[in-house]
């Protein structure tokens, strides 16, 4: 008991992972005054005049359910002033959006959980979306929570999959750690909240001859309504440089490698690949690496083109954050490491001697073909 | 300064294992912990105390077992505890689980007016992240989520500094006390529990409320009947139907004829993926 999303859970494995929506106590019916709740939103989060890419790949998995649904998707944006909200609204149609929402106040100028939570909420109790979709971002989260609270609605965190079942969302998540996926429904409250991780979802294409309507509105609050103040924002300088959840190519170290000194020969076979570098929790918690390169459920979700894991076992918290990567490929001293139930290709093999006879046959390779390129 | 930490107890999720034919979670064996993030919390709370003083209460609503993670944080430092316990609570989602805090907190500042609610981050079951933001909604408190460090406190005029981690870099924001707080993992090294309070956790009487103790004022608002989303499925992530295409290697040469045919298979069946990484090479 008390313990969120457990016992429901325990439950419904109980009884098979069979349907179990609608146990007693509850209402399951969605009340007349909600009935008239219609379309879906998603929230378009920006920072120093970039759209987060999960905000379009939020607007591919949105187009999908309105189209299942009949209805339509609408981005909302939240900005102050300086941010160019407009060309945002205009690049969420090309995504797919078929309108926006947009809102523009000097107190809305760098997110503030405060006047966000109420320019939101507004929104959703004016215009009335059934399912209102955000990134499961350090913003989405903190945002998400509090609307969802405000409004006494249902919230899914953090969720791998969407669909709609009937007519209610259907949103799918890691929980345990990873250890197991559960499918979470909000049948008698509106909006249908979920946040989705980045990376999770593909780019949707675009559409360069889509366009749709702005609808705009006004916050209705001023700076001194206001407690909490922003003194400052400080970049990180290491911005550009880790980059993981966008690497076409990561290579990853696990626990297997032993200590940090062979940890460096994952960097020798990244840099020979112009890749990125991956670790498992163990390895961030022994200080090998950076806990910002940790690849899985408390960590990164990715999904590069090339994928290679070294000394890594494979355990469910590591696999969900990796294996939507197009090739996995495993290097483990032990056949029977779960990985290689999921990678595509496996070297059995002591990674200390695979990992530079990789690299020097990367090297050599490539190093032919940069000579005849240039 | 009052503070109040709230924390759960959760499964050791790293030793979790799911039953392979029933899908179901096998806790048989799986210890009980502070949910670590929340330990994070903890610590930043003693730290305040011992710089001004006054008293840190532990929160936690959970079964009667959740009592040992309550004393576990008084011997690292806590003044006492509260469980909420109630089978009133039971099947409580984040919604739930916020509002039946909120209102022990409240009965709680009867008591001595709270300035700071910490928790952790998110919890290693859920990982929703929450119910920290419920609770501060719920209070109508400041919140300040993924908070990295307390740069300052001023008790006198009320305000709070602090750096909290943002998409793409640190926010340092100040507000009034009091305020909720989660904490960013990583932030600090857990203390070790002295020998005097080892012997307190043992002592000091852990309270435990019922949904009335705990002022409960709208019942229809907590456990399953207060929970909007519904669990409608359970299941273990699909296994790739195919296993890894292995090569198993001994002595150098083999080493580097599986190394050459690994990349000649990458290279062969992904082709754009060779071009791509000879242009970002060159470029």
């Amino acid at each position: 008991m008390a313990e969120p999303d457990k016992p429901q859970m325990a439950a419904a494995a109980a009884a098979g992972a069979a349907k179990t929506a609608g146990r007693s106590g509850r209402s399951t019916e969605l009340p007349e005054h909600l009935k008239a709740y219609k379309g879906v939103w998603v929230f378009i989060e920006h920072d120093r005049g970039q759209v987060h890419s999960v905000s379009w790949e939020l607007m591919g998995e949105a187009r999908k359910l309105a189209d299942k649904l009949g209805v339509n998707v609408s981005g909302v944006l939240l900005g102050g002033p300086a941010d160019k909200l407009e060309d945002f609204a205009k690049e969420a149609c090309i995504y797919g959006a078929d309108h926006c929402y947009i809102m523009r106040d000097p107190v809305l100028q760098g997110y503030r959980n405060e006047p966000y939570t109420k320019g939101l909420t507004d929104l959703v109790n004016q215009h009335q979306p059934e399912i209102m979709l955000l990134g499961a971002t350090t913003m989405g989260r903190d945002l998400a929570g509090s609307v969802a609270t405000t409004l006494g609605t249902g919230l899914t965190a953090d969720c791998t999959e969407l669909n709609i079942d009937g007519r209610a969302l259907a949103a799918t998540r890691p929980t345990f750690g990873g250890s197991l996926l559960c499918t979470i429904m909000t049948l008698a409250y509106r909006p249908q909240m979920a946040t989705m991780r980045p990376r999770t979802a593909a780019m949707p294409r675009r559409d360069e001859s889509r366009s749709g309507g702005i609808t705009t509105m006004a916050l209705g609050i001023i700076e001194t309504d206001i407690v909490t103040k922003l003194l400052e924002f400080v970049p990180d300088a290491n911005r550009n440089t880790v980059n993981l959840a966008y690497a076409d190519i990561i290579v990853t170290g696990g626990k297997g490698l032993k200590n940090a000194d062979n940890f460096k020969l994952v960097w020798d076979l990244a840099r020979v690949l112009g890749a990125e570098v991956g670790a498992t929790r163990a390895v961030t918690q022994a200080g090998w690496c950076e806990s910002e390169r940790q690849v899985g459920q408390t960590g990164k979700t990715v999904r590069p083109k090339l994928y290679i894991a070294a000394g890594v076992s494979g355990a469910i918290q590591h696999r969900v954050g990796m294996e939507s990567s197009d090739i996995i490929v495993a290097i483990n001293t032990d056949p029977n490491a779960p990985i290689f139930d999921f990678a595509h290709h496996g070297i059995v093999g002591n990674a200390m001697q695979v990992l530079p006879a990789l690299t020097h046959a990367f090297r050599t390779h490539l190093d032919k073909r940069i000579k005849r390129a240039a | 300064m009052h503070i109040v930490v709230c924390i759960k107890q959760v499964p050791d999720s790293a030793q979790i294992r799911v039953h392979p034919v029933t899908n179901t979670i096998m806790r048989q064996g799986v210890p009980a912990i502070v949910n670590p993030y929340d330990l994070f919390a903890l610590e930043e709370a003693l730290r305040l105390k011992d710089k001004f003083g006054g008293r840190v209460t532990m929160l936690c609503m959970g079964p009667p077992q959740a009592e040992d993670a309550l004393r576990k944080c008084i011997s690292f430092g806590a003044t006492d505890a509260v469980l909420v316990t109630d089978r009133a609570f039971a099947g409580a989602d984040t919604l739930a689980t916020s509002y039946a805090l909120t209102s022990a907190i409240r009965k709680i500042s009867q008591e001595q007016a709270v300035d700071l609610v910490f928790t952790g981050k998110q919890t290693i079951d859920g990982d929703t992240a929450q119910v920290g933001p419920g609770i501060a909604k719920r209070l109508g408190w400041n919140l300040l989520t993924y908070v990295s460090k307390i740069n300052a406190v001023d008790l006198d005029g009320r305000t709070i500094t602090v750096e909290r981690r943002a998409e793409g870099g640190v926010q340092r924001l100040k507000t009034t006390l009091p305020s909720l707080i989660t904490m960013l993992e990583g932030t600090n090294e857990m203390r070790f529990a002295t020998m005097d309070d080892m012997l307190r956790a043992a002592r000091v009487p852990v309270r435990k409320w019922n949904k009335d103790d705990a002022g409960i004022e709208d019942i229809t608002k907590i456990g399953l009947k207060g929970s909007p989303t519904i669990v409608s499925k359970v299941f273990a992530p699909k296994a790739r139907s195919a296993r890894a295409e292995m090569q198993e290697v001994g002595d150098g040469a083999s080493v580097n004829d599986a190394c050459l045919n690994l990349l000649q298979k990458i290279f062969t069946t992904h082709p754009t993926l060779e071009e791509e990484t000879v242009d970002r090479l060159s470029a």
